[in-house]
């Protein structure tokens, strides 16, 4: 045939304008064989929706800060959001591993994109499944995996982060209702947001999870603007005063910081999953950058310093994926501890970040730039870093789980 | 409409290609392997359309070993209802094309479809092989594909223009680029496909008088020779000593 018949079924993808996505995975320990057709299948289908939709475009919703919410739609028809809660209530019935592929293939392209069905499915579906009653579930889960409804997760305040028992934002019962007061502040989505998860503590000071629904009186969603990292992600605050909320609405079957801290272990475990996409992004282009790359009349990945750089980077992915499947065995089984999950979120965001700074200086002049994806993943990495527990909070929760000594009080 | 689609597996496009050492065969190691485009973008995903505004059901069939069950899993993600697997190494083209007819004979498909070529063979043999076996009119490159009541109208890319050609059921067709675009699973696509019926059947005996002698890599692409525009004569002794072509 006249045409070239490995590139006709690859460039037959929408948006053709844009640089090729040439993405491949990694997988120096062979991993692979760890996986089952359910896994590889999940991240053959996230993999290619991510080159399809999110490749062409996100360097330019990046660049212009504004989130793609178009994609909103496009990650629930793939089934990103709660892919791991029960089929009945229109998730997708899948186990940990298939839930942390997605995210890391989500995280290839964008910890922005990532971030939407992160808090879409962590941190709203699952608290709702959760401690939900099952008339909230009836009524939620199905139009959030739908995409119907897009949620948000507030519990950071502005004077309250890594310390979120300090909350002031409280509810104060009124009959058939409580009455809601407070702010929430770096809050993802919370702008283009239809329902609220929302953490505030009752009259006798336990923490309460409480669904607020767009439109409700007294309730705004400010955009924060001025960002510098997951630019193509919205986050916004959550402002409440005297939002009337019924009682139907609040979670039945959780007090305290539990519920929150819960919601955040599983948000968590898909985020060590999804630097590693971030990481693996980076490094594939870094390599391919090595081979292409000519100075001093030969490729600069024959150099030593380069390829130090390269091998440092391919063994502490190959790290980081042992230890997030290993966890997601351990998450299969019920068993993987709240410890263990800030461990592998500590060490592969941090992995991550280290690599986008190497793969960054591989690409020379061009890695600033936003002919490649490494810059943007640099500069989002610094928001995973911190959000979700930041670097230093896990340590101190490490710390704390292998001394027994409290380091907060 | 009762529709069959064969589908093969083949190295991903990206795949470095390598042989064994006597070069009669691929070196399967570190390959990943993906469901071969033309059969699932296009071929696929027309006779799923085809099924979705006229009702019926889609079989998907592949010639091979229980590694390819992956790839099978993914056709029944995107929407087949269930799947055949002749339990066999696809050896030659016509190998495959009379393993495919004996699973056909019988079973009164209206339609065949499959792609124009494997990316990795570029054969475009199974098809015709298939259709003659079966007896069966074959369409092949077909681009697009419409019904006209019981006749199928498709679009054929020809030289320099384009062919259209209408066919009564049953037949045979190959599917190009044009005939559908590519459909990725999602999550309750990928788990329902586990309980489709996937059925494996043995081989059928048949003659194989193909062998592989052996394969060879394309030669490296050689350096660029920069000419001034000015030195035509350089560029005329290079097109006649070295490259040969004038
Ligand atoms: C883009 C973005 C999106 C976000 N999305 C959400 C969301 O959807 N929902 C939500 O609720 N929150 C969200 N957050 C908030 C995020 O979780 C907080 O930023 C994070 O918990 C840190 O809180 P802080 O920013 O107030 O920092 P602080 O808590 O003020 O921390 C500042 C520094 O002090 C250090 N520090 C604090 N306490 C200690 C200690 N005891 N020992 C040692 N060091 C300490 C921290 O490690 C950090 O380096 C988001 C943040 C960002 C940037």
């Amino acid at each position: 045939m006249m045409e070239n018949n490995v590139k006709d079924p690859k460039v037959a993808t929408k948006a053709s304008n844009n640089k090729e996505d040439r993405f491949q995975g990694h997988d120096y320990y062979n991993i692979d064989e760890l996986l089952n057709d359910d896994h590889l299948l999940a991240r053959d289908a996230v993999r290619s929706w991510v080159k399809q939709e999110v490749s062409p475009i996100i360097e330019d919703y990046s660049n212009r800060a504004v989130c793609p919410t178009h994609l909103f739609k496009g990650l629930a028809d793939i089934g990103a959001f709660g892919p791991s809660l029960p089929a009945e209530y229109g998730c997708g019935g899948m186990d940990e591993i298939a839930y942390g592929i997605i995210m890391q293939e989500l995280e290839r392209g964008d910890s922005g994109i990532r971030s939407m069905a992160s808090v879409q499915g962590s941190l709203v579906m699952y608290p709702i499944y959760k401690f939900g009653s099952e008339e909230q579930r009836r009524k939620y889960l199905p139009k959030l995996a739908s995409g119907e409804f897009i949620g948000c997760f507030g519990l950071t305040e502005p004077d309250h982060g890594s310390d979120p028992g300090g909350m002031i934002t409280n509810i104060k019962d009124d009959g058939d209702s409580y009455i809601l007061n407070g702010a929430k502040m770096w809050i993802t989505n919370s702008p283009v947001a239809d329902i609220a998860v929302v953490w505030a503590k009752d009259e006798e000071g336990k923490i309460r999870g409480v669904i607020v629904e767009k439109g409700m009186e007294g309730f705004s969603a400010p955009e924060i603007h001025g960002k510098w990292s997951l630019r193509a992600s919205i986050t916004g605050e959550l402002v409440f005063e005297d939002v009337r909320v019924p009682k139907a609405n609040v979670l039945p079957n959780v007090k305290g910081l539990k519920g929150p801290l819960s919601c955040l272990s599983k948000a968590r475990y898909g985020i060590a999953w999804g630097a590693i996409g971030a990481a693996m992004d980076c490094y594939d282009s870094a390599l391919r950058y090595s081979q292409e790359r000519i100075q001093f009349g030969k490729p600069i990945g024959q150099f030593q310093l380069t390829q130090k750089k390269l091998a440092e980077m391919i063994t502490e992915i190959t790290k980081a994926q042992l230890l997030a499947w290993r966890l997601g065995t351990l998450a299969n089984d019920g068993k993987a501890t709240p410890a263990q999950i800030s461990m592998a979120k500590r060490n592969n965001v941090h992995m991550a970040l280290e690599i986008a700074r190497e793969a960054r200086q591989i690409h020379g002049g061009m890695g600033i730039t936003n002919e490649y994806p490494v810059m943007r993943h640099m500069m989002n990495l610094e928001t995973v870093l911190t959000y979700e527990g930041t670097h230093d909070i896990h340590l101190l929760i490490t710390g704390m789980d292998v001394t027994g000594l409290n380091a907060f009080k | 409409m009762k529709l069959l689609v064969c589908v093969s597996k083949t190295p991903d496009t990206t795949a470095k290609i390598a042989f064994t050492s006597d070069n009669t065969a691929l070196d399967a190691n570190g390959i990943q392997f993906i469901m071969n485009p033309y059969d699932e973008w296009y071929a696929l995903v027309r006779a799923l359309e085809l099924k979705e505004s006229a009702g019926g059901s889609v079989t998907v069939v592949n010639v091979g070993p229980a590694a390819n069950d992956t790839v099978i899993r993914k056709a029944m993600a995107i929407g087949a209802d269930d799947a055949i697997r002749v339990d066999a190494e696809p050896k030659s083209a016509y190998f495959v094309a009379q393993q495919i007819a004996a699973v056909a004979k019988g079973n009164d498909y209206d339609m065949i479809f499959l792609g124009k070529e494997t990316i990795n063979y570029n054969g475009s043999e199974v098809g015709a092989m298939l259709a003659e076996l079966l007896d069966l009119p074959f369409i092949s490159y077909g681009t697009k594909l419409t019904m006209e009541g019981n006749a199928a109208v498709i679009e054929r890319d020809i030289e320099g223009g384009t062919e259209i050609v209408s066919v009564e059921a049953p037949f045979v067709v190959s599917a190009a680029k044009g005939m559908a675009e590519q459909r990725i699973p999602n999550m309750r696509g990928i788990m329902s496909a586990k309980r489709k019926p996937l059925k494996v059947v043995a081989a059928v005996d048949c003659e194989d008088p193909v062998r592989v002698v052996s394969y060879q890599l394309p030669d490296a692409k050689s350096a660029v020779k920069m000419v001034d525009p000015e030195n035509m004569d350089e560029l005329v002794r290079l097109l006649h000593e070295e490259a040969k072509i004038i």
